[in-house]
């Protein structure tokens, strides 16, 4: 336990270190929060019914926004041979990964939230219901930026294709999600984020070993 | 057929000879069922008594839906084995599967695309099976981009395998949270008329599903034997180079 807590602590201290990495994430998101009222009008009762679901769309597409960096810079420097060699289970360093990711891309998206609400005129109860939903999404919107990373590391491009390979994965959260005033939906929106974060330490960490070979 | 037979074609070249006899077999018996079938489903069996002619599509459009869906299966399976016991040929059968299994998914969102029209008056309803057909389709092209993605062949195959399984496991989440939010917005989408089918539609819609799935084993083969003959071309071109160098 002590040693994911250090490899979770690793990976959060390299984000701080690099604030680009989690601020670049959240200022598409404001972004695309911003965005919208100019596309579709500035009226306010259609911008309040959209808003759930452009907060998670902008949340879907950002989290896109790590995959590339997740794992390549460790793979560069030899720091993933050496913790591999060193006999870490490449699925710890995959389920620390995905905390790490959690925690410094899902937190601050949780405070923006309600600034992007706020722009798009979402009522607070609504954005009440929908901060949890968003808290478990990220969880799993991380899950599946770590098997994407580990899938296409050491490929050659692949900016476009983590999208396609991510997105209809992600679609039971975003589904589910987007819908804080609908019975039930908050409660599946956390189940789904929680199979995806089941698994996902398994599949990048059997992804990872291979990308070595 | 016990566990050992489908272990002795692990072999490649005895997996070759096998392939060389069955693939005319398999392609020349899934269009004879296919003509078959599809001959009853356009001119013998009759006419929805609701939908009319255009019903006629269901015997392309359900088995390519059906075959889809069980290509993923099969493509994960492969994966599966190939990871798990290290079958030489399973890796390949991934490759196989993967572009024949979107050809089906494609070719059931075109035919319900062209069956949607006169029936629900638009090209494209978000209903909640199309849509799982699409999402279906998404994963198949995540799958074969990611084969190619990497320089290193095998490597590439192994990573999509592993997409692939992770797809696997997502698939029936999708599908259920695709008809949750389809059954939430819109009432009772269209079926093929009622809840059961009745035998003069059944026939054909068999027939033609048995002819679409040995035309999948077939092309499956052809491609497994060409991706075979295309690793052995491979091979002798780095043994030559190593002899000349």
């Amino acid at each position: 336990m002590s040693l994911l807590r250090r490899l979770v602590g690793r990976d959060l201290s390299a984000m701080a270190a690099s604030p680009g990495e989690w601020l670049m994430p959240l200022a598409f998101f404001l972004l695309v929060a911003m965005l919208l009222p100019f596309a579709i009008g500035p009226e306010p009762r259609l911008l309040a019914r959209l808003a759930p679901g452009i907060l998670w769309v902008g949340a879907l597409l950002a989290s896109l926004m790590p995959v590339s960096t997740l794992f390549a810079r460790d793979s560069a420097d030899g720091t993933l041979d050496q913790l591999l060699v060193r006999g870490v289970a490449a699925e710890t360093l995959a389920l620390a990964r995905m905390l790490a990711l959690w925690l410094g891309f899902g937190a601050p998206l949780l405070l923006a939230a309600p600034l992007a609400a706020l722009l798009l005129g979402m009522e607070s109860d609504v954005l009440l219901r929908l901060l949890p939903g968003l808290a478990a999404g990220a969880l799993g919107l991380s899950a599946l930026a770590v098997v994407a990373a580990s899938v296409t590391l050491g490929a050659r491009g692949g900016g476009g294709l983590v999208a396609l390979l991510t997105i209809p994965l992600a679609i039971p959260l975003l589904l589910f999600g987007s819908r804080p005033m609908e019975a039930g939906a908050l409660g599946l929106a956390i189940a789904a984020a929680l199979v995806l974060a089941a698994i996902a330490p398994f599949a990048a960490g059997a992804a990872l070993r291979a990308s070595r070979s | 057929m016990a566990a050992t037979d489908f272990h002795a074609l692990a072999n490649p070249l005895r997996f070759q000879r096998f392939a060389t006899i069955a693939t005319p077999w398999l392609v020349l018996a899934g269009l004879g069922f296919l003509a078959v079938g599809l001959f009853i489903g356009l001119f013998v069996a009759p006419p929805d008594y609701l939908q009319g002619e255009v019903v006629r599509i269901l015997y392309i459009h359900v088995p390519s839906a059906w075959f889809a869906l069980g290509g993923y299966l099969g493509m994960a399976l492969s994966a599966l084995a190939a990871r798990v016991w290290r079958h030489p040929l399973a890796d390949l059968s991934v490759r196989a599967i993967a572009p024949v299994g979107a050809l089906f998914a494609f070719l059931c969102l075109v035919t319900g695309s062209i069956w949607g029209r006169p029936t629900w008056g638009t090209w494209w309803v978000w209903d909640g099976r199309l849509t799982s057909m699409l999402v279906l389709f998404l994963l198949y092209l995540g799958v074969i981009a990611l084969i190619h993605l990497h320089e290193d062949k095998a490597k590439g195959l192994k990573m999509a395998g592993y997409l692939a399984i992770v797809g696997t496991i997502n698939l029936p989440i999708i599908k259920f949270s695709v008809e949750w939010w389809n059954t939430l917005h819109q009432p009772a989408s269209i079926r093929i008329s009622g809840s059961s089918i009745h035998p003069e539609m059944l026939t054909p819609l068999l027939l033609s599903a048995m002819g679409f799935l040995l035309l999948f084993a077939g092309i499956v083969l052809i491609r497994m034997r060409a991706l075979i003959a295309e690793q052995r071309l491979e091979a002798r071109a780095l043994r030559r180079a190593a002899r000349a160098g």
